[in-house]
């Protein structure tokens, strides 16, 4: 498997056969045991692993904000209260994962990877379609542990740079990938982060009102949803917040986080439903 | 008559060490340089598309001369070297070091053997470091054996010719804009002791900058940043060193 344990220690043929800028294909050829989906399925019956819950996104004229809470949970315990569950994919797009952790952080990790490889093989990078592609078919080869009760689902944010707009993607189980406009949610809590978005997204918002927005959509899926970790002013664990515009992803530092979510706290100390919308 | 003709070993070596040679002299010449925040590295190359430089991982670039299908066809090969070694174990695992010695196994293995023709390339690995002394580059004859170097390398076409130039007027700390102004002067010399002169739209630079903030420390220096370089570099050449000093510190902040 390792380059330089073949008897000659020169580069075996895989890695020179000329043709391919996927890293998942050359994995394929050279060591399929370590592609995700080539590895038998562990037996039928329920298997207890953490799982992450919600993640939001939505987008604003100058880019695109994507969200998650920090909880996962095996069951009705809470497993981890701090997991991080949005990545930077590559410096114009970003990804969050909902359901099972292990496997999904494995997803992105290749994931990452595949966009890395691609763009040091080509000397350009993926289109942002191509990335989510890319996405899909990984997703795809999930399925027969998703079979297992093992889905990963992630969403998908990126700024196109040839069309200068930041855009979003969600996926299902199989894979199927489809683009949403405005604002989008994946996970346990996305119900209720979907309709808190839909009340309270605008066309117009600017950077900071969209950062506020996520966070209130994660605060109202915290609030129905048990597997959905509202911010813990406690112990100073906040959502991560992530944002990508044409000068690439960014994370907001927990500073940042903790003044969006104090000023929402605040706020629902006098209104604990959080802003209103009009009625008519 | 169908009895093959001895040749001696050291004669077939020496035929194809002497073939590879002449292969890799046809080509321009790639220098790298070490210099404060890292590494950089310039080659003569008109092509925007056809890279002579590249990004291999984090810390490592590769630069090579020779022929293009094979040097390609390496780099592409250490790409898919280092990015699974980084997948399987972790990203720090992943060094110049042994991906130079991929190189040397893989380059030593074509020469030696009969059945193939040897590879025209040399290549340069090198590897930034949290401080210059941590800093490797490793130069790759075209037979297999490596060349641990330091401070400033020269390969290609002239490259005798250039790196005695370059051991002469390189030295430690040189920013920036002094390393790549070096570069360009020792490139600009001909083989009959003649200079031209190569402007930004005839050089591919690159840098490993340990400065960088992303975990990716490979840079190309592109257009208007590159020109405003070679400018703050070059112009005052012929000036006294003090102003050639001021100007170099001015184009560093840009």
């Amino acid at each position: 498997m390792e380059a330089n344990t073949r008897s000659t220690g020169r580069l075996p043929a895989a890695f020179l056969t000329p043709g391919s800028s996927s890293f998942m294909d050359f994995l394929g050829a050279h060591s399929p045991q370590l592609l995700p989906g080539n590895r038998p399925l562990p037996p039928a019956g329920a298997i207890e692993a953490p799982h992450g819950t919600t993640i939001v996104a939505a987008s604003f004229p100058g880019g695109v904000v994507l969200a998650g809470d920090r909880r996962a949970t095996m069951g009705n315990v809470i497993a981890q209260r701090d997991i991080e569950k949005v990545f930077p994919a590559d410096e114009y797009s970003a990804v969050g994962i909902a359901g099972t952790a292990g496997l999904a952080v494995e997803m992105v990790k290749l994931f990452q990877l595949e966009l890395e490889h691609f763009e040091k093989v080509e000397g350009v990078q993926l289109s942002l379609e191509g990335k989510a592609n890319r996405l899909s078919t990984m997703i795809r080869g999930n399925l027969g542990m998703a079979m297992q009760g093992l889905a990963v689902v992630p969403l998908f944010a990126g700024w196109d740079v040839d069309r200068q707009k930041g855009r979003i993607f969600s996926y299902d189980v199989t894979g199927g990938r489809s683009e949403e406009h405005g604002f989008a949610a994946t996970g346990s809590g996305s119900v209720f982060a979907r309709g808190s978005l839909k009340k309270l997204f605008r066309e117009n918002l600017t950077e900071s009102q969209t950062t506020t927005l996520v966070v209130q959509a994660l605060y109202d899926a915290a609030d129905d949803d048990s597997a959905t970790g509202g911010p813990d002013l406690a112990r100073r664990i906040y959502p991560i917040v992530t944002v990508i515009t044409d000068e690439g992803f960014r994370k907001l530092t927990e500073a940042q986080c903790s003044e969006i979510v104090r000023a929402i706290h605040d706020r629902r100390l006098e209104e604990p439903d959080g802003p209103r919308a009009a009625l008519l | 008559m169908s009895t093959p003709f001895y040749v001696s070993p050291q004669q077939a070596m020496a035929d194809r060490a002497e073939y590879a040679r002449k292969g890799i002299a046809r080509g321009r010449s790639v220098v790298v340089l070490q210099y404060t925040d890292g590494v950089v590295f310039v080659a003569e190359n008109p092509s925007r598309a056809l890279h002579k430089v590249s990004e291999i991982y984090d810390r490592i670039a590769f630069a090579a001369v020779g022929k293009y299908n094979e040097f390609e066809n390496l780099r592409i090969g250490g790409v898919r070297y280092a990015d699974l070694r980084g997948y399987t174990y972790d990203r720090d695992d992943v060094t110049a070091r042994g991906l130079a010695n991929v190189y040397a196994q893989t380059l030593g293995t074509i020469f030696s053997s009969a059945a193939e023709k040897p590879y025209e390339v040399e290549l340069i690995v090198a590897e930034v470091g949290a401080g210059p002394e941590d800093d490797q580059i490793y130069r790759l004859p075209h037979d297999g054996s490596i060349v641990d170097e330091h401070g400033s390398v020269a390969v290609g076409g002239n490259a005798d010719q250039i790196s005695s130039y370059l051991d002469q007027r390189h030295r430690d700390g040189m920013t920036l804009a002094e390393a790549l102004k070096l570069a360009v002067e020792s490139l600009t010399r001909d083989n009959n002791g003649g200079e031209r002169t190569l402007t930004a739209e005839q050089l591919e630079v690159a840098v490993l900058d340990r400065t960088r903030p992303q975990q990716r420390k490979f840079k190309r220096l592109l257009g208007r940043q590159l020109s405003r370089l070679l400018d703050g570099g070059t112009a005052p050449a012929d000036s006294e060193e003090t102003e050639a000093d001021t100007d170099e510190s001015d184009s560093t902040e840009g």
